[in-house]
């Protein structure tokens, strides 16, 4: 295999690693400062200037304390659930196309760590297995609260799975492709999935919210019933990785959002700037514009959170299968029609 | 390097699979079969049959065995629930498997391969693009027939779980 | 007027368990209301004050640190008759008393005085008992103008005299304006 592909995608994925952490790292102050502008307070500002060493100093926090186990019928399944959890959340960045394509040192960079054609299917499936971490655990915890909510967690997410996956079929039926490469390169310019599927949108990002287990669907760790759920025997850093894995799971799942259904890299007039300044202007520009698609959707993530009470279990799971399924299935078959009519098929 | 990660894969098949009936943890057992499914997912892709792969991981480690750790879980199994099985029981149970892989392994050798020669045509059946126009255009109605499978099983699991009314 | 239509405060909102439509069970119009609402408040001034570089406005009837008072002449109006460890309800205050001496008429105003006076703050539950059962006025909880500090030792929240007696230079400025008379 040639050397110099390696090297590439090797400092590729590093710098997304990076950056992920970057974005999960200040996520943490985002949401706290966030929350706070919400409720008319300041929020975090001691460490340094305007609070921008907070997550340093909560991390170190986390590093310094005490590493406490449960009496645990399981060490080893204790600590593998917290690491499963991070590392599905990490390694779903590896197919998400974060640009077009660079031309340096006289090579086409793709700015994608892999192009595989069943991109969307290897979404689904890392999300699946993330389950895991929550359930291992929330069981190897030995304790009732975080058993129920790891219960909580892992029929919520395979519930919402089906939703997400049936609202993703009308997006693949429209783009006829499941690389989210074809997908990104498919809403040139202005034409973004979101205008042709906007219920599609809906229920995708509805059920992201289950998905990522964000607010209004938290239930698996609901303070006023299950003390901190999954999490509650959990300490120092374990503890940490947990509630990092989770931000970095928004980070990536804001990206799918943008990736799907807000244009990814596109951006209006783009064909414009390649022409007066060049592809590698369009590309650079292209990668801005999907890290700013992405603040917006971790800030509306928290937007939602601090604006919708969390759902009873039973709303959760009525809202799941009896409205977002048939929703879903009814947009499907639209869209069916929709790319019939438009091929002038029908009729 | 390819048979390295051959022999790698499926010692972790062959010891989770032996794991997944020796542990007495029922959570234990569980968890192993989770790792059996992902080796044989590696299997898939070591076949370059990436579709496979993927669903094998959504189906069985995403979907099913979540389920299965589920009840699991819920049902809190002890090991004094544990019922004492018979030795009369024992030997009869392994008595049928025994005959059961008997008549298997003897099905399989006396078996010809159907095709017999694979034709290269160059066309790459792992691309999920060829995939599906071979199951909708050749393979129709075996596919209609099991899509028809799956939605009579979800109807019946419908009618199970519903309630009945006294009232009508 | 019948107690069905009453409304006190003109906000009343009669409650209905109608069921809703679908759209309406998809929370959206509702959703994208309090959305607004959310939004509307990130753009507020915020209410936040910065408490030790800040601190805010006293109320005439605060409670804080006890102060134990003085006179228009200096001296220490508290007598110790006990009355207001008496009153106290947390039994946060001891005291013992001794006789003044005849050269300590400039330090004492009665005849009697409090050679130790303690407050266990971490006992005090700031409810100004001992304030009103003072007969001499020598103790006020809204004169020091400071609450009591936090520390990290059990030991530190006996105040002694040192701590609660009115210091000299406010004694000194509270006498001023007589002395311009």
């Amino acid at each position: 295999m040639d050397t110099a592909i390696i090297i590439e995608k090797g400092i590729f994925i590093v710098v997304i690693f990076a950056i992920t952490m970057l974005f999960a790292m200040y996520e943490t102050l985002a949401e706290r400062k966030i929350a706070a502008w919400f409720q008319d307070r300041i929020g975090p500002d001691r460490a340094g200037k305007g609070g921008i060493l907070q997550p340093l100093a909560d991390g170190l926090k986390l590093f310094s304390k005490e590493e406490f186990f449960p009496n645990t019928p399981n060490r080893f399944l204790f600590i593998a659930g917290p690491a499963i959890s991070m590392s599905t959340a990490l390694i779903t960045s590896a197919v998400i196309p974060w640009g077009d394509t660079l031309h340096i040192f006289g090579r086409d960079v793709v700015l994608q760590a892999t192009d595989i054609d069943i991109a969307m299917l290897y979404i689904f499936g890392v999300l699946s297995v993330g389950v895991y971490g929550i359930m291992i655990g929330g069981w190897a915890s030995n304790n009732k609260f975080s058993l129920m909510g790891a219960m909580r967690a892992s029929s919520q997410m395979i519930s919402y799975e089906v939703a997400m996956g049936l609202a993703i079929i009308a997006l693949v039926m429209m783009t006829g492709s499941l690389s989210l490469r074809d997908i990104a390169a498919g809403q040139h310019g202005m034409s973004w999935n979101v205008f042709y599927q906007p219920v599609g949108f809906l229920i995708f990002l509805v059920c992201s919210f289950a998905e990522t287990n964000r607010t209004p669907f938290d239930l698996a760790e609901c303070e006023a019933e299950l003390i901190g759920g999954y999490h509650t025997e959990y300490s120092s850093m374990k503890m940490g990785f947990y509630l990092f894995a989770e931000y970095a799971s928004m980070f990536i799942s804001s990206t799918i959002l943008a990736v799907l259904y807000f244009g990814a890299y596109n951006f209006p007039g783009m064909d414009w700037v390649t022409e007066n300044w060049g592809a590698n202007a369009t590309t650079w520009i292209g990668v801005l514009v999907l890290f700013g698609k992405i603040c917006f959707f971790i800030f509306f993530y928290m937007w939602v959170r601090w604006t919708i009470p969390r759902f009873r279990y039973d709303q959760l799971m009525k809202l799941g299968w009896k409205m977002l399924i048939p929703l879903a299935i009814a947009n499907i078959v639209i869209t069916a029609l929709a790319i019939l009519w438009s091929d002038g098929k029908l009729f | 390097m390819i048979l390295t990660l051959f022999y790698i894969l499926s010692a972790i098949t062959l010891a989770t699979a032996f794991l997944t009936i020796f542990s007495k943890n029922p959570i234990h057992s569980a968890i192993y079969l989770v790792l059996c499914f992902f080796s044989i997912a590696g299997h898939y892709l070591m076949f370059n049959a990436q579709f496979l792969a993927i669903v094998h991981v959504i189906v069985y480690s995403g979907a099913i065995m979540i389920l299965m750790l589920f009840t699991i879980m819920l049902m809190n199994l002890n090991k004094e629930d544990e019922k004492n099985k018979t030795l009369l029981s024992r030997i009869a149970a392994a008595g049928a498997f025994g005959l059961v892989a008997l008549v298997l392994i003897a099905t399989f050798i006396k078996s010809h391969a159907v095709i017999a020669r694979y034709d290269v045509s160059g066309k790459d059946y792992q691309s999920i693009k060829v995939l599906g126009q071979v199951l909708l255009n050749d393979y129709m109605v075996p596919f209609e027939f099991a899509s028809i499978l799956l939605l009579v099983s979800m109807i019946g699991a419908v009618l199970l779980s519903k309630k009945e009314h006294i009232n009508g | 007027m019948s107690i069905e239509s009453l409304s006190l405060s003109g906000r009343k909102k009669e409650v209905s368990n109608k069921k809703m439509t679908f759209m309406e069970s998809l929370y959206l119009v509702a959703i994208a209301k309090g959305l607004w609402i959310t939004l509307g408040h990130l753009f507020t001034r915020k209410v936040t004050i910065k408490y030790p570089e800040q601190t805010r406005s006293l109320s005439p009837v605060y409670r804080g640190q006890h102060m134990l008072m003085r006179d228009d002449e200096g001296r220490e109006r508290c007598t110790a008759c006990g009355l207001c460890a008496l009153s106290c309800p947390a039994e946060a205050i001891t005291m013992k008393a001794e006789e003044r001496k005849p050269d300590e008429k400039h330090l004492y105003r009665e005849e009697k005085y409090a050679s130790i006076y303690e407050i266990n703050m971490l006992r005090c539950i700031f409810c100004g008992l001992c304030e009103e059962a003072c007969p001499k006025q020598a103790i006020y909880l809204t004169k020091s103008r400071v609450m009591v500090k936090s520390a990290s030792n059990r030991e530190d929240f006996i105040y002694g005299k040192e701590k609660l007696v009115m210091p000299l230079e406010m004694a000194i400025n509270n006498t001023k304006p007589q002395m311009a008379k």
